[in-house]
């Protein structure tokens, strides 16, 4: 078990590792990293102003030292400076985590009570309507581009039915809790909560199939226990363990699907800032958050690693 | 082997004769409407520019989001957007979009993907060992973010996105056909082929990789559809294809500014993109029960 984890942890540092020589390869690869800040045809720079930006950038250094002056600040979370506004890349985003946070929380929460229920009615009355509008909506949920359903969801009930607001989180000056912010929440949770419901939905189902069908379950059934007992006692405890393992994984899918839903509700968060700086070609952001979601990224997967490890001590790995 | 599978055949009754030639049994047995859609999908994309009516990338002012269905003088059957461009056309030019992200990326990642995955498998040790390690890494980005990244640093180009749609596309062949190579090369035909004098690629082309096409065209199925999606993603995302080319992500996302006005200008693509993908996952998921069970669980 320790040898497990000791391995998957350095594969997330490799992992991480690899993102940040990626990125910093890339960013080199591009050419001249000052044509970032002076785009040729555009306004040009003096060369005295050439000269302090490529000093002030380290860029007189050979690459490796370049590359570990950078790893080294962006480690102790110095991202630098903005090309659009000078201010550090570190406040902009900081300021932007809670939203982010809040859409993350929301929509995992919505994702399992989505999808463990509809799950296990899915897999108990097997074959029958709910069975399928379950196995219905989990398709749905998987096949449907997250951008897609947020145009739908945007066109029914913001558009048509004009139930709720589209654009930005809401009101600063009220808590979440209050319906005035909360309403804000509700499209943009549910567009990024339906995938992974679906997956969810898609793993209880099959996990209870194989629990309900397992001899335990038939002697819990022939002493004479309730079938609802049964199934929520005896099956449900055991079924739901695979599931939740995965559920790390499903926090960890939130990191590509927030950038989207956040560009297209204008909900102020960390995906909206990284989209943002696509279109303004701001580099030095762009490259913070991408790092900053692919730790998360990273993180969320080594977690479910953990949670596999301990729920399945018979694991080998060599 | 799989509960769901057991159990289900213990739940399912053999079905009549009768129930056998009902719609409901046929459509449910075989993935007759996700080919049908995806064969007008690769018409449409091939006879583009024969089948759509208008040019695809020709503005016209005064038909600015015009209505679809030809209502009130409009000329275009599924509406003009913002610039007065044919909705239709580009829809159907954009199926051309992802038809060749699709064969480009899949082709190149199936050859990267299976060299590697025989190699590994065949070779062993620290060859294995390397390759392996790179998958496992590979996986672990959030590719989707990198791929953001390079896009903005070459510039949003065709040849940008076909890049990261190879090296999206090569990474699940390696593992899927390194596994089978792991067993078909301890088998008889493998070792009777070695004392007989086969060369390694001999072996390798001729013995190990017939066995592994099952595989091979079961993970390409699955992928397609993932590869779409990216594409289209990275599109909506200002990081695809550029602007002018019609492809189905950047017509939704040059549409969402017009929801309230013109619905038609991005519903009508993300829907073709829906649907596409959904046929795809379904034909893909009948192939698979078809051909390779064991990669079940992969679902």
């Amino acid at each position: 078990m320790r040898r497990y984890l000791i391995r998957k942890l350095i594969f997330a540092i490799i992992t991480l590792l690899a993102a940040t020589m990626f990125v910093f390869g890339l960013s080199r690869m591009a050419g001249d990293p000052l044509l970032l800040f002076a785009k040729p045809g555009g306004y040009g720079m003096s060369p005295e102003r050439v000269e302090q930006l490529s000093q002030k950038l380290g860029l007189d250094k050979p690459l490796v030292v370049q590359y570990l002056v950078w790893l080294g600040r962006v480690l102790t979370g110095d991202f630098g400076e903005t090309i659009v506004s000078e201010t550090s890349v570190r406040k902009l985003i900081w300021e932007r985590v809670a939203p982010t946070m809040q859409l993350a929380v929301a929509s995992f929460i919505l994702a399992i009570l989505m999808g463990v229920p509809l799950g296990v009615v899915s897999a108990v009355k097997r074959g029958s309507l709910s069975d399928y509008v379950s196995r219905t909506i989990a398709l749905i949920g998987q096949a449907a581009p997250i951008f897609w359903v947020c145009i739908m969801a945007i066109l029914l009930f913001a558009v048509t039915l004009d139930w709720l607001p589209v654009g930005t989180a809401g009101p600063d000056d009220v808590p979440i809790w209050t319906w005035t912010k909360f309403k804000y929440l509700i499209m943009p949770a549910f567009a990024l909560g339906w995938g992974p419901a679906a997956a969810l939905l898609r793993l209880t189902r099959s996990s209870m199939l194989e629990v309900l069908d397992s001899e335990y379950v038939t002697l819990a059934r022939a002493k004479g226990t309730a079938y609802r007992v049964v199934v929520w006692k005896h099956a449900f405890r055991n079924a739901i363990l695979q599931p939740l393992t995965t559920s790390a994984i499903i926090l960890a899918s939130f990191v590509t699907g927030a950038v989207v839903v956040e560009r297209i509700f204008a909900w102020p968060g960390v995906g909206q800032l990284m989209t943002d700086a696509v279109w303004n070609n701001d580099f030095p952001t762009l490259t913070s958050t991408v790092l900053v979601f692919t730790a998360v990224f990273v993180a969320m997967n080594f977690l479910a690693d953990i949670a596999y490890g301990i729920l399945n001590p018979v694991i080998r790995y060599d | 082997m799989n509960a769901e599978q057991t159990a289900g055949a213990a739940a399912q009754v053999a079905p009549t004769p009768q129930q056998r030639l009902t719609l409901w049994y046929i459509l449910r047995r075989w993935p007759i409407l996700p080919v049908a859609l995806l064969a007008l999908l690769v018409t449409l994309g091939l006879g583009a520019d024969w089948i759509a009516p208008n040019d695809p990338i020709d503005q016209s002012l005064p038909d600015r989001n015009a209505r679809p269905l030809y209502q009130d003088d409009s000329p275009y059957l599924f509406g003009g957007d913002h610039v007065g461009r044919d909705v239709l056309s580009r829809v159907i030019h954009g199926a051309r979009v992802s038809l060749s992200v699709m064969a480009v990326a899949l082709s190149a990642g199936m050859l990267i993907g299976c060299g590697l995955g025989l190699l590994a498998g065949y070779a062993g040790g620290l060859v294995d060992e390397v390759i392996t390690r790179i998958v496992d890494i590979w996986m672990g980005f959030p590719f989707l973010l990198l791929a953001l990244v390079a896009a903005i640093i070459f510039g949003a180009s065709y040849s940008t996105i076909m890049v990261l749609m190879i090296l999206v596309a090569w990474v699940s062949f390696v593992r899927n056909v390194r596994a089978d190579v792991l067993v078909l090369k301890e088998s008889d035909f493998v070792a009777f082929a070695r004392i007989s004098g086969a060369s390694t690629t001999r072996i390798l082309v001729r013995h190990i990789l017939p066995g592994t096409i099952g595989t091979i065209t079961v993970i390409a199925s699955l992928s397609v559809g993932n590869l779409i999606l990216y594409e289209a993603t990275l599109s909506f995302l200002g990081a695809g294809i550029p602007a002018p080319t019609p492809s189905w992500g950047n017509m939704v996302a040059e549409g969402r500014d017009y929801l309230q006005t013109a619905w038609w200008t991005s519903v009508i693509p993300g829907t073709a993109l829906f649907l596409t993908v959904m046929s795809l996952n379904f034909f893909g998921d009948w192939l698979r029960d078809r051909l390779d069970p064991r990669l079940r669980q992969l679902g």
